[in-house]
């Protein structure tokens, strides 16, 4: 009975975590599936957007303007894999690549050390945790998370249905088309992995201030989480084809990805140690299914 | 309208596939010249289309259009100027977005783009209208994605999509070639109209013969990167088939038998 009261009791952590880590995945979405491109940044990025908030916080700044230079950071990161891949041509995945490597230096840099504690700072959960007295920890971070997603995802919707949005949509579709009709294609690609990784970096932010401390490994990885967190909300809520649905999806995946890591880990089922191993082979099983479901489907029907 | 002055261009210079594809073309296009462009496969037909629209640089000679120098212009600056219509469906189109969504980017074809929201009301009623004109049914479903489309209907779009902001010049790349003959035939039909009616600069490029003698009020024959043969006019509306075969073979010496070429 013990395993199962851990689980519970687990849950609600998990739920608001997956909320957070719900914003990289929205991120991550905007490249791997609008623009077509595995932008490889993330990992870096979210980290950048952990020790920028982090060191803006140690100096006395307050969270909010401490979280907008954090977006601010990861959108330069993005705009950096944007002027590789796009305009020096170098391929998606190495592009992001060096940035993300690049980046282990500029958080170090940035903090000083591989760890900065939060702890006595007055963050945004602190803010929030005065506002309602009452509130569990992790409740707060998950009002903070809920808020966060509605905000972004308003912003992002108007925004991908702007003229200018539209055209990073077209990008992704359908690249000689869009130069037919006058777009700047490498100009839009850079544009889209800012965005992105301008919102993985806000997601970073946001984690580091609820978990109470930013240190450079914390997004090793982020990319699967973002992709399992797609993969995931796609399965379930495929049907769903409006962009915000898919919004909703990405964000809904997120969630459920972080509450099966944490029942395989409270019911003992994984060891700590190999969570990175459990979230790939998640994340390959998801993306290889759906590929071996349509490849059954189309075998050719031959009567012996 | 549009001037090509001494263009040429040899892809993979100093290789082993070193192949000149122009070798100095002079071309000179009236306002509302309707020309059609033939010649075997590698006579630079495509080339030189794509010199036009800047899909590549040119290695010399200049690009004039509507009096403007536009050589050294990428090619999505030149977009202002040209519609385009490939010879593959799918590339004219984006698939994952809606029809009127693909007609609202098409509308704003060399301009600026900026974060008003992509298409309008208004605009929505236009292009009601304009989808009519296709005779496809394609003005009831309006925010179906273009994916859903037959090869046909999206080259008939990609066609309305071309000419919805009057381009200065129209460039048609074997447009109907990846279509089977009734499509192929009422895409040619939309063509007619909409160049008329929009009184059109259009230079169309065509493997079909009787096509190239029936449209337009010129023709060029290419070959091995140069216009070898250039007629307008009443001389072109009494050209026969077979008078343009002669011409090939004779520019080819004989090779273009083999060639592909549809007579239909």
């Amino acid at each position: 009975m013990g395993v199962i009261a851990g689980i519970l009791s687990s849950l609600p952590g998990a739920f608001s975590q997956g909320v957070l880590w719900g914003i990289m995945a929205l991120g991550v979405y905007i490249t791997y599936k609008v623009l077509d491109i595995a932008d490889l940044t993330v990992d870096g990025s979210f980290a950048l957007g952990g020790s920028v908030c982090a060191m803006c916080l140690v100096n006395g700044m307050h969270p909010l303007p401490a979280i907008l230079l954090a977006i601010v950071a990861g959108g330069v990161a993005g705009a950096v894999t944007g002027l590789l891949h796009a305009v020096f041509d170098i391929p998606a995945i190495l592009a992001g690549i060096l940035t993300q490597l690049g980046l282990y230096s500029v958080n170090l840099r940035i903090m000083g050390r591989s760890n900065t504690p939060l702890l006595k700072l007055d963050t945004i959960v602190d803010k929030f945790a005065k506002l309602f007295p009452e509130m569990k920890n992790s409740y707060t971070s998950l009002l903070i998370g809920i808020l966060a997603v509605v905000i972004v995802t308003l912003i992002l919707y108007w925004f991908f249905g702007t003229e200018v949005g539209s055209e990073i949509r077209a990008t992704g579709n359908n690249e000689a088309m869009v130069k037919a009709l006058g777009g700047n294609t490498r100009l839009m690609k850079a544009m889209g992995l800012a965005i992105s990784n301008g919102l993985v970096a806000l997601s970073g932010a946001l984690v580091c201030q609820s978990q109470g401390y930013a240190d450079v490994n914390s997004g090793q990885g982020a990319i699967v989480t973002g992709l399992a967190a797609i993969v995931i909300g796609n399965v379930l809520f495929g049907w769903g084809k409006s962009f915000g649905m898919k919004m909703f999806s990405v964000v809904a995946g997120s969630i459920i990805y972080r509450i099966v890591i944490a029942v395989v880990m409270q019911a003992g089922w994984v060891d700590t140690s190999d969570t990175k191993l459990f979230s790939a082979l998640l994340v390959a099983v998801a993306l290889a299914v759906p590929v071996l479901i349509e490849r059954h489907r189309n075998k050719p029907q031959v009567e012996e | 309208m549009l001037e090509l002055k001494n263009v040429k261009k040899t892809f993979n210079r100093g290789t082993i596939n070193e192949k000149k594809a122009l070798s100095g073309v002079n071309l000179k296009l009236a306002p509302g010249d309707f020309v059609t462009v033939i010649g075997g496969n590698g006579a630079g037909k495509s080339t030189m289309l794509n010199m036009i629209a800047g899909v590549y640089p040119v290695d010399s000679g200049a690009v004039i259009i509507d009096g403007a120098n536009v050589t050294r212009k990428p090619d999505y600056k030149r977009a202002a100027y040209l519609g385009r219509v490939f010879q593959d469906p799918m590339m004219g189109t984006a698939a994952d977005m809606e029809i009127e969504e693909n007609l609202a980017m098409a509308y704003r074809r060399g301009k600026r783009r900026g974060l008003s929201w992509g298409i309008s009301k208004a605009e929505k009623e236009n292009y009601h209208e304009a989808l009519k004109m296709l005779d496809l049914g394609l003005e009831d479903r309006m925010t179906s994605k273009v994916g859903l489309l037959s090869g046909g209907q999206r080259q008939a779009l990609t066609l309305l999509m071309a000419t919805l902001q009057r381009p200065k010049v129209l460039l048609l790349d074997e447009h109907t070639a990846a279509l089977d003959p009734k499509t192929a035939a009422k895409v040619l039909k939309l063509t007619e109209e909409l160049v008329e009616k929009n009184n059109l600069t259009t230079l169309m490029i065509t493997h079909n013969m009787k096509d190239a003698i029936r449209l337009g009020n010129r023709l060029i024959m290419m070959h091995e990167g140069n216009i070898i043969y250039d007629v307008k006019g009443e001389e072109k509306k009494q050209l026969k088939v077979s008078h343009l075969m002669e011409k090939f073979e004779e520019a080819s010496h004989g090779e273009f038998a083999n060639d592909r070429m549809m007579l239909s």
